[in-house]
């Protein structure tokens, strides 16, 4: 045998005990070519171009499952920003447009598919405007589309403006139907990645290519399990070479399996996301591995270190493993999805303020936070603004994915269902900030952005 | 040439080894190699398997989960090259 039995039941392990799995296998495609100048046309040659290029790519990706034996458990589409396909200035347009998309999305069988997306970094367009006021609509009315707002970057600094309209976005999104489990569908960001897998913020980036496969994997569970069997007592360098060995295992594993697929379906590039994604199944959980090393609860004194330990102790390991890595490539700290991140909230061992430092060593920012659903919208722009500073300053992706809870009150739980999970509702520090967003503007780009 | 791991894990008892093998014998899939262990009670085996010439492995790893359920063992079914991503530089 090639392989000793300690290895074979190490990989075994890992998928049976330990939930590695494939967290997602996301298409994205190049629909810039089906623009045309009457919005029939363009949506009619972006259905067909849909229907033609995922042709296949479900079947592949159950075959692949079954014969590798690794679960996989979302397939998406990323698709060309929503905003660079269609300029309209009337509102039905877009709806039309989205609704659309999400039948195509359904029809074809995906999960979730990604890019109904806007860049605002700079300024707001007339059209932007009108893009803008479509989401509330577009995502209570559709079910599998996702919708992302671009309102920072290192280069173009941060545009205020861009910032308090998308606050209203999202207090209205949640409130159409009363509803705020809609706005896990709708995330603002700061530096975004064109190659990124995972949902809300996936989208198509420009000249990525006609086809490429991004790959998400999971394996939380992996790297706490490993950490369980090292001695209690041992050196924090044993606790950093164990999670480079791990991530190397399953980076290792997503790569084979994103460029299996890519081969099946005659797509020559693939993107490997190293991101470890946390699940509320038990185990599967950031929070736990932070416990585990050494401090009581998440959010504890102490916390933004260990992290900052996983996190690139976790990239050291990806990129030895492959050449291929892309995407937001961090680990995440999603409060409801994250069991132990929720119960850290619950415990009051970790505030929104904490999280927003632990953003600082690692992606991607405030993600699955229900806040209270009466919170001013001054308040959730300046939450939005601190969190896209510290994206533009250390000049990586941060997020905001925020889900005001119309009726909540800080501490009561709310439940969100299957992987989006559950979580206490988080209190907001509510000192005023009206003054900032009435100077409105752009914050200009920091130093670090002139490199040449 | 295409292989497989399959990997048998359960408690021990008698039968398992030639409910599994039988199997394998009705697809026409060779055994290369085999290792068995046995660790406390828990029975161990990982058989390497070629499956070339196979296009399709559902039929197979579905009865192979089924000959599992029968006999209260744990089955699972890869391609060797997953193995050998992990855990070989």
């Amino acid at each position: 045998m090639m392989f000793t039995t300690e290895e074979i039941l190490e990989t075994i392990r890992m998928i049976q005990v330990e939930h590695l799995d494939i967290r997602t296998v996301t298409l994205g495609i190049d629909l810039l070519d089906c623009r045309r100048d009457r919005v029939e046309d363009t949506v009619r040659s972006l259905r067909e171009k849909l229907l033609e290029s995922t042709r296949g790519f479900l079947d592949t990706i159950k075959k692949v499952e079954l014969e590798y034996g690794i679960p996989i458990v979302n397939k998406r589409v990323a698709i060309t920003p929503v905003s660079l396909l269609l300029s309209s200035l009337d509102i039905e347009d877009y709806i039309y447009l989205a609704r659309e998309l999400d039948k195509t999305a359904i029809d074809i069988g995906l999960d979730f598919i990604g890019g109904y997306t806007c860049f605002l970094e700079y300024e707001i367009s007339d059209t932007d405007r009108v893009f803008l006021r479509s989401i509330p609509l577009v995502l209570n009315e559709t079910e599998r589309l996702c919708a992302s707002i671009v309102t920072a970057t290192t280069r173009a600094g941060i545009n205020l403006d861009a910032i308090k309209e998308t606050a209203y976005i999202i207090l209205e999104t949640a409130r159409v139907k009363n509803n705020p489990i809609v706005c896990t569908k709708l995330i603002v960001l700061s530096n975004p990645p064109p190659d990124n897998p995972f949902m809300a913020g996936a989208f198509h980036g420009i000249k990525r290519g006609q086809r490429v496969i991004n790959v998400g994997i999971s394996g939380p569970g992996a790297v706490r399990s490993a950490i369980e069997r090292l001695p209690k007592d041992g050196d924090i360098v044993s606790i950093a070479e164990e999670i480079k060995r791990i991530s190397f295992k399953i980076t290792r594993a997503g790569e084979f399996i994103g460029k299996e697929i890519a081969r099946r379906l005659g797509i020559s590039s693939v993107s490997v996301d190293i991101s470890l994604a946390p699940t509320p199944q038990k185990g599967d959980s950031v929070a736990r591995i932070i416990e585990r090393i050494g401090v009581k609860h998440f959010g504890a004194p102490g916390t933004t270190g260990l992290l900052f330990l996983l996190n690139d102790a976790l990239k050291k390991g990806g990129l030895m493993a492959s050449s291929s890595v892309g995407g937001l490539s961090g680990t995440f700290i999603p409060v409801s999805e994250d069991k132990g991140i929720a119960e850290a909230v619950g415990k009051g061992a970790l505030t929104l303020e904490k999280l927003e430092a632990l953003t600082n060593v690692c992606s991607v920012g405030l993600d699955m936070v229900p806040i209270p659903g009466d919170i001013s919208p001054y308040t959730l722009m300046g939450i939005i603004l601190d969190e896209m500073a510290v994206g533009v300053m250390h000049n990586k992706t941060t997020a905001v994915r925020i889900l005001p809870v119309p009726g909540g009150r800080p501490g009561e739980w709310v439940e969100f269902g299957g992987l989006l999970g559950r979580a206490p509702i988080a209190k907001v520090n509510e000192t005023p900030c009206e003054g900032l967003f009435e100077r409105g503007g752009r914050i200009p780009p920091p130093i670090s952005s002139y490199r040449n | 040439m295409k292989r497989a791991i399959i990997t048998v894990t359960g408690i021990n008892h008698t039968g398992i080894v030639a409910g599994i093998s039988s199997v394998l014998a009705n697809f026409g899939v060779n055994i290369l190699d085999i290792t068995q262990t046995i660790m406390g009670d828990i029975f161990v085996m990982a058989l390497l398997v070629d499956i070339t010439g196979m296009d399709d492995v559902t039929p197979l790893v579905e009865r192979l989960l089924e000959e599992g359920d029968r006999l209260k063992v744990k089955v699972s079914f890869e391609r060797e090259e997953i193995f050998r991503a992990m855990h070989r530089i």
